[in-house]
């Protein structure tokens, strides 16, 4: 073969597997991808039952409501606080109409073991979270893995005994199909994606 | 011990210790990136001399082996192929497949044919792209791979800085040689 034509061929299999490896060019990390993903083929999202800060049983995707849902664990310092706040804000968004009534906010805790009922109900106090439009919930431990792995949440030591993790709002619609991914201070994003998963 | 065999197994040992010591090298993002790739890559290239494939002309001037070379590091240059090797088992094996295979082994196939030039200009482009990340992983506010903490990431960033600096002064030094400088023009008048 020639040269010219081998290093041709080579070239265009290289760009081809290169967009094939990244969306299209489209998402270089996994953050990205996670998020395209989600808008692109919206997937089933696992169903489970969680135990929430009052002590009661909590579907999860919400029956008959889209969900919000973020990953948190109680103990944390800095960013799951300002997550916290940010909720705040959104639950008061979307306790005006139009969406009143139908979307359910869920602070999911990957830290069964440490957060209780007892100090989920403390940081759902320190937020506002009435339990109302907005609880603060916790898995069975043998759900949390299924559960990390279908929202696509990675969750490392951060080796000062808490953790880190890809934080961010999970739309789910009444379908329980994962239909957005937004950054938790995306607030207008949120409630435009909560707009359309409930059209 | 030949030559051949000594290539044969410095690229096994190089391979085995990559895989034995795969929880230790990659807990960390410095040494999964600078430690255990390049050892992957580097048992291909030490096979490379061996493997009669690249001597036929569709390789003509290293081309399309460096084409090929520089297409898989590009893919495995991507922050999420890192993060999926670490979560997914069949990209963990992808990797030990391609590192050697598509990435060192026509990497040295290539370059044995290449053209002084084209070998200049890989380096600078290496060089200068060493540099872009160094950058983007010291700055980057937000944690490029799920798997690793920011302040791991930084120091890649600072491993990619150091790696580019030796690397400069491992191909600048030579040319300080006085059999390496060609001699000034105006000597050549005067002769």
């Amino acid at each position: 073969m020639h040269p010219a034509l081998a290093s041709l061929a080579l070239a265009l299999a290289g760009v081809g597997a290169l967009g094939a490896a990244s969306d299209g060019f489209a998402a270089l990390t996994t953050e990205s991808a996670r998020r395209l993903t989600a808008a692109r083929d919206r997937p089933a999202m696992l169903r489970v039952t969680l135990e929430t800060m009052d002590g009661t049983p909590e579907a999860l995707p919400a029956p008959g409501q889209a969900t919000v849902v973020e990953f948190i664990y109680t103990t944390c310092p800095e960013i799951c606080q300002v997550a916290g706040s940010e909720m705040a804000q959104l639950r008061d968004r979307i306790a005006a109409a139009p969406l009143a009534g139908r979307v359910r906010l869920i602070s999911l805790s990957f830290d069964p073991e440490r957060d209780t009922p007892e100090q989920m109900a403390r940081y759902g106090g320190w937020h506002g979270a009435g339990g109302w439009h907005w609880t603060v919930a916790r898995p069975a431990p043998d759900d949390l893995p299924g559960l990390l792995a279908a929202y696509g949440v990675t969750v490392i030591p951060d080796r000062m005994g808490g953790y880190a993790h890809n934080t961010a709002l999970h739309v789910v619609d009444r379908a329980g199909r994962l239909v957005a991914i937004l950054d938790t201070d995306d607030l207008a994003g949120a409630e435009a994606a909560l707009a359309r998963a409930l059209k | 011990m030949s030559a051949r065999a000594t290539r044969i197994v410095a690229a096994a040992a190089l391979w085995l210790v990559a895989l034995a010591l795969r929880g230790p090298l990659e807990a960390d993002p410095l040494t999964h990136v600078l430690v255990q790739l390049t050892m992957l890559g580097a048992a291909g290239w030490a096979l490379a001399p061996l493997v009669a494939l690249g001597r036929g002309d569709w390789n003509r001037g290293g081309w399309a082996c460096l084409i090929l070379a520089i297409a898989a590091m590009a893919i495995w240059m991507l922050p999420r192929s890192i993060d999926a090797a670490l979560a997914d088992p069949r990209w963990e094996a992808a990797k030990f497949v391609t590192l050697p295979f598509l990435v060192g082994l026509p990497l040295g196939l290539g370059w044995a044919r290449a053209h002084p030039l084209l070998r200049a200009v890989l380096r600078a482009q290496c060089l200068s792209m060493l540099g872009v990340l160094a950058f983007l992983y010291t700055h980057a506010p937000l944690r490029l791979c799920n798997a690793y903490l920011v302040e791991d990431q930084q120091r890649l960033g600072l491993g990619f800085l150091a790696l580019a600096l030796a690397l400069a002064a491992g191909w600048a030094l030579p040319l300080f040689r006085a059999s390496a400088v060609p001699s000034p023009r105006h000597k050549e008048r005067l002769a």
